[in-house]
């Protein structure tokens, strides 16, 4: 519960933030709400020489639609977002984030940036097909969700890079839900499902996305669920037999409170009820 | 502890009585709630040095070598000490429980570890310096060549002939094995049609109070003075003595604030003893807090029995005999008094039920796990939870109803010895279930249930669970209790001091250590209504040893039906004396004397009366008192009772359970308890709700796991599930109130009943809804995982 010793800085530009970064070497991390790095810490399994804070940064706050997009800044709390319809999927899972005291300090970039495959965002950016914008020393980049997380806690974001935007395709359209299990409310998910759906004006299924929540080492697509009601109807029949292939081909983790099997189990269960429930949206 | 900024409502409340009884708001909460309590880690002492601890990685291992010199040449580090240092301390750990005739193995369970370690976590070094963040640093340079042995945790694993020995010098992992029995067993069961059989296993829980373990020692001119999150501080200066080898009048302890204790700070830890030591030793105060990794793996822990239950019954559905093989897991050591708490088990294994013949047989073991003690009803959880799902087993191997196999076996005349000794003081069972009934429409939701399930399109199961409880509590008469009893090294009186200041308000010294139950409250209303005056002007001291006569702290249900009479009959003797000054200064006789409406009136002519405050004035200004008597207006009474009270009472729960995942949601809950004449129902209240939540807690989510390695897996807030407002219902209660004719308040204790009481209501109701599929038994923690497979083992 005590961590060991760091250096802090909080610039209060984003140039600022990267040279920081850069001036701090390997074991920099920025820092945004500090709810997953911070236990880290105290835990004593994260040991950054320096963190930079990036509370005093500017223009890194808020959502604004542009085009078919949300541009939401990388130190957006869940707070911010929670519930707002209009964010359609996003507004609805970031109130389901572990409890109120954490939505009200994490934000939308720390929680991709960390790339838990526990946590519900990395799976609604991946299911969404959003990216992140970074700055580095080597300028902007911009990554798709398909490219950011590499493997448990690993993303493709580079140290001395700093997370700025997301960009989430506004799915207009679009039906959206968010199954998530877990013990308590405030509990990571044992396993959650991100199911968006778009419907032809036949009412059958035109496009359909399915993410999985910590049934692997990084947030997973289930794309034979998707292949098999893309085209297709969308009654509960099809759903429900597309929603047996939800655990195909994934290997998650067995802990105390879950087996491989039933994680598996849930991921089918927690497909079809989200697929039901986007599609009657 | 003072209560200042205690601007409750009440605060203008008059002086008279009639306070017993009301729901009056906590004196306590307004410094709790606005964060003006001081706690141990809220101290500072000049000088003061800070105290971290290394501990074992090892499950099992002998020490083979510690290299302190890294950790001792960093900066601001001013010592650090390991086993081989602890020259000074006299005794290990004593554990209190010495039963006639009983073999106990006690192991030597030394502040820290000589030579080899038991479990992980266990202390092994301790590093001080000036800076809480220097020590923790310096403690990870602390190096120790383990060499690791093998390690057992499972308790019937322990006991087979080819298990890893834990302390050779015992040649066995058994601890203890006791009986405790009556009646005619073999008659009982040979007249049963039926004997049910189950193994019930209660797994292992924490007390996980919210403000973790920390002791602050200071050593000055000859006299300790330690401070500590305790629930016990005089039993602690006890045993610091003994351990310290210091003279007792040369030991002061302090309880301050403590943030919750469910059993957990029933005990000396060696931490406290530590750090005593290192302010002897280093002539600085030494202060020591626990994380919260600390806390989960070494506050003891509790819980961790593995139970076979047989119980005999005649077709016509009497009870006739019931017999229980308690394994208790106790861990790699003892603290003060874990094998004891498996003997609360038997108390009461027969419950509410009128068996003939009762046997328990309770066999010790030791793993290499944290040690087991006392927490939240340390013992009796286990007994109910055996007995009342035992019993709706029973009811449905006999095809007899569950509630009906209750009342024809129910106890109902009072008091009732039972076959094993015990005396049941008083006791209305019926009443109780008949009310929680009352409450809960059983009919209603029997149709509803049905309807629930045959939803074409989406079935729902719920189901209902009952558990009618007794308990036993109020610790205790010594006489049961004590050296020649149940061969507890102590007396479990308590003690009182009211004493009357000069002014007329009144302070009161009590030996309970109350740490969040709202004592302050409930003690200064049986004051009030016995001296006439308001509770507000009542304060209530506690946790010093240096303040009020020897206590005995507060645990077991206890600090109110002995600590409360203590209370009322020191209060009463404050009462008599003012009387008789009264009746002196009124020329009245003192039986003519009454409180009432706030002062002390002659009867008949209430117009003549005196104030409490005049009458102090009386005795501190003794110019005028009635012969023979003492100036003063100051009573002590030291209370030993002469049975244990006996709560009880009946839950109902009812569940919803996701057939598709097993996830398991509360509906309803319905509580009625009766621990007696309320001298506070909000404070009751509050006690059932917290204890239904602990149950609730064990019943779903919490559990202390270890691998097999003995590494602990539950060593965080994440991993260990304490329930959140999110998961719990609105609890429905009601009370009965049975007087106990065992002392004069006719109060019995609460503050454990519902966590006694609650976890088979759960069980029970989970496989009530699941019976449909064929569920017909399942074991805690009801995980979803765990309740889902039972569905499919159903299927199959």
């Amino acid at each position: 519960m005590i961590p060991p010793e760091f250096d802090y800085a909080a610039p209060d530009t984003l140039d600022g933030a990267l040279q920081a970064l850069a001036d701090g070497g390997e074991e920099a991390k920025p820092l945004a709400g500090g709810h997953s790095l911070l236990p880290l810490m105290k835990l004593r399994l994260a040991a950054p020489t320096l963190l930079v804070d990036l509370r005093r940064v500017p223009g890194l706050r808020g959502a604004e639609r542009e085009n078919g997009s949300w541009r939401i800044g990388a130190l957006t709390r869940h707070a911010d977002l929670q519930s707002r319809a209009e964010l359609g999927v996003i507004g609805e899972t970031t109130a389901l984030i572990a409890d109120q005291q954490v939505r009200n300090r994490g934000t939308i970039g720390g929680s991709l940036a960390h790339g838990d495959p526990a946590s519900d965002l990395p799976t609604v950016l991946l299911a969404a097909e959003g990216t992140v914008t970074v700055r580095g020393p080597g300028g902007i980049r911009e990554l798709a969700a398909a490219d950011l997380f590499r493997d448990y806690l690993t993303t493709a974001i580079a140290p001395g890079e700093i997370v700025t935007e997301v960009r989430m395709p506004a799915l207009e359209g679009w039906g959206h839900a968010y199954e998530k299990f877990s013990r308590r409310a405030e509990d990571w998910a044992m396993v959650g499902v991100c199911a968006l759906v778009r419907r032809a004006p036949d009412g059958s299924c035109a496009d359909v996305r399915v993410g999985l929540t910590n049934m692997g080492a990084t947030p997973l697509r289930a794309s034979a669920v998707e292949r098999s009601l893309r085209g297709g109807p969308l009654d509960r029949e099809a759903i429900a037999r597309a929603a047996e292939q939800a655990a195909e081909g994934t290997d998650p983790p067995g802990d105390l409170n879950a087996t491989p099997d039933y994680k598996r189990h849930l991921a089918r269960v927690l497909t079809r009820r989200a697929l039901q429930r986007a599609a009657e949206a | 502890m003072g209560a200042p900024g205690a601007e409750a409502a009440e605060r203008e409340m008059p002086g008279g009585n009639g306070y017993v009884g009301r729901a009056l708001k906590r004196k306590e909460d307004p410094r709790l709630i606005t964060g003006r309590a001081t706690y141990v880690d809220d101290m500072v002492l000049p000088g003061m040095l800070h105290a971290a601890i290394v501990r074992s990685p090892e499950a099992h291992a002998r020490i083979a070598s510690i290299d302190v010199s890294a950790a001792a040449e960093r900066p601001g580090i001013e010592a650090v000490f390991t086993g081989a240092d602890l020259d000074g301390v006299a005794a290990p750990c004593p554990m209190v429980w010495a039963p006639p005739g009983v073999e106990v193995h006690v192991p030597d369970h030394w502040p820290l570890a000589k030579g080899k370690v038991g479990y992980v976590g266990q202390a092994v070094a301790v590093v001080l310096g000036d800076d809480k963040y220097a020590v923790v640093d310096a403690a990870e340079q602390v190096l120790v060549d383990y060499e690791p042995l093998p390690v057992v945790v499972d308790p019937e694993a322990a006991l087979r002939d080819d298990a890893p020995v834990i302390h050779d010098q015992f040649g066995t992992n058994k601890v203890f094995e006791w009986s405790l029995a009556g009646g005619d067993l073999d008659a009982a069961f040979a007249e049963a049609d039926v004997v049910m059989e189950r193994r019930v296993v209660n797994h292992r829980t924490a007390g996980a109070a919210i403000e973790p373990r920390g002791a602050l020692a200071e050593w000055r001119e000859g006299r300790l003075t330690l401070r500590s999150s305790t629930q016990i501080p005089h039993i602690a200066r006890v045993i610091l003595s003994i351990q310290l080898g210091l003279s007792e009048e040369r030991i002061r302890v302090i309880a301050p604030e403590v943030g919750g204790g469910f059993g957990s700070k029933l005990q000396v830890y060696g931490e406290e003893v530590l750090v005593a030591w290192c302010a002897r030793r280093t002539g600085r105060p030494v202060k020591w807090t626990a994380t919260r990794s600390d806390d989960m793996a070494t506050t003891h822990h509790g819980r961790d029995q593995i139970d076979y239950v047989r119980i005999g019954a005649t077709r016509e559905g009497r009870l006739t005999g019931i017999h229980a093989r308690v394994i208790q897991d106790c861990g790699a050591y003892h603290l003060i008094e874990g094998p004891v708490i498996p003997t609360f088990t038997s108390c009461v294994i027969s419950g509410v039920y009128d068996f003939a013949a009762v046997r328990t047989d309770v066999i010790g073991v030791f793993t290499n796990k944290f040690t087991t003690d006392a927490i939240r009803g340390a013992g009796r959880p286990e007994a109910t939870h055996l007995i009342e799902v035992c019993i709706d087993q029973l009811a449905d191997e006999l095809g007899i109803d569950r509630l009906e196999l209750r009342r024809r076996n129910f106890i109902r005349d009072f008091p009732n010895e039972r076959p094993h000794g015990f005396v049941y003081d008083s006791g209305d069972y019926d009443g109780t279930l008949d009310r929680c009934l009352e409450l809960l429409d059983l009919d209603g939701f029997r149709r509803e249930q049905e309807e629930l399930r045959n939803d074409p399109v989406h079935p729902v199961y719920r189901g209902v669970g009952f558990s009618t409880y007794v308990e036993i509590c109020g610790l205790g008469p010594s006489r049961a209790l004590g050296p020649d009893g149940w061969g507890m090294q102590g007396g479990y009186f308590e003690s009182a001091q009211v004493r009357v200041l000069p002014t007329g308000s009144v302070m009161v010294y009590t030996g309970t250590s109350p740490h969040g139950q709202g004592l302050e409250t409930s003690f200064a209303q049986i004051v009030a209504d016995r001296l006439g005056l308001a509770p507000d002007a009542v304060e209530v001291i506690h946790g010093d040893t240096d303040s009020g006569p020897f206590g005995k702290d507060t645990y077991g249900s206890r600090s109110l039906s002995v600590g409360g009479e203590a209370i009322a009959r020191a209060a009463q003797k404050v009462q008599e004396k003012a009387k008789r000054i009264v009746a002196h200064k009124l020329e009245a006789a003192p039986e003519d004397i009454e409180v009432s409406d706030g002062a002390f009136r002659v009867k008949g002519s209430p117009e003549q009366a005196m104030s409490l405050a005049e009458v102090a004035t009386e005795a501190y200004i003794p110019a005028d008192l009635p012969d023979g008597m003492e100036a003063g207006l100051d009573e002590l009474s030291f209370y030993d009772p002469d049975n244990f009270v006996w709560p009880f009472g009946a839950h109902a729960c009812v569940t919803e359970v996701d057939p598709e995942t097993g996830r398991v949601e509360i509906v309803r809950w319905i509580a009625v308890d009766d621990c007696g004449p309320a001298i506070n129902p909000k404070l009751i209240d509050g006690q059932v709700h917290g204890g239904a939540v602990h149950a609730i807690g064990q019943a779903l989510y919490e559990r202390i796991a270890y691998d097999d390695d003995g590494q602990l897996v539950t060593g965080t807030f994440v991993d260990y599930g304490l329930p959140t407002a999110a998961e719990v219902p609105s609890f429905e209660t009601a009370r009965t109130e049975t007087p106990s004719p065992t002392n004069s308040l006719g109060v019995k204790g609460v503050g454990e009943a519902a966590t006694i009481a609650a976890t088979p209501a759960i069980v029970n109701s989970v496989i009530d809804a699941l019976r449909p599929l064929g569920v017909t038994y399942l074991d805690m923690p009801l995980t979803p995982e765990r309740v889902w497979d039972a569905i499919q083992e159903a299927r199959r």
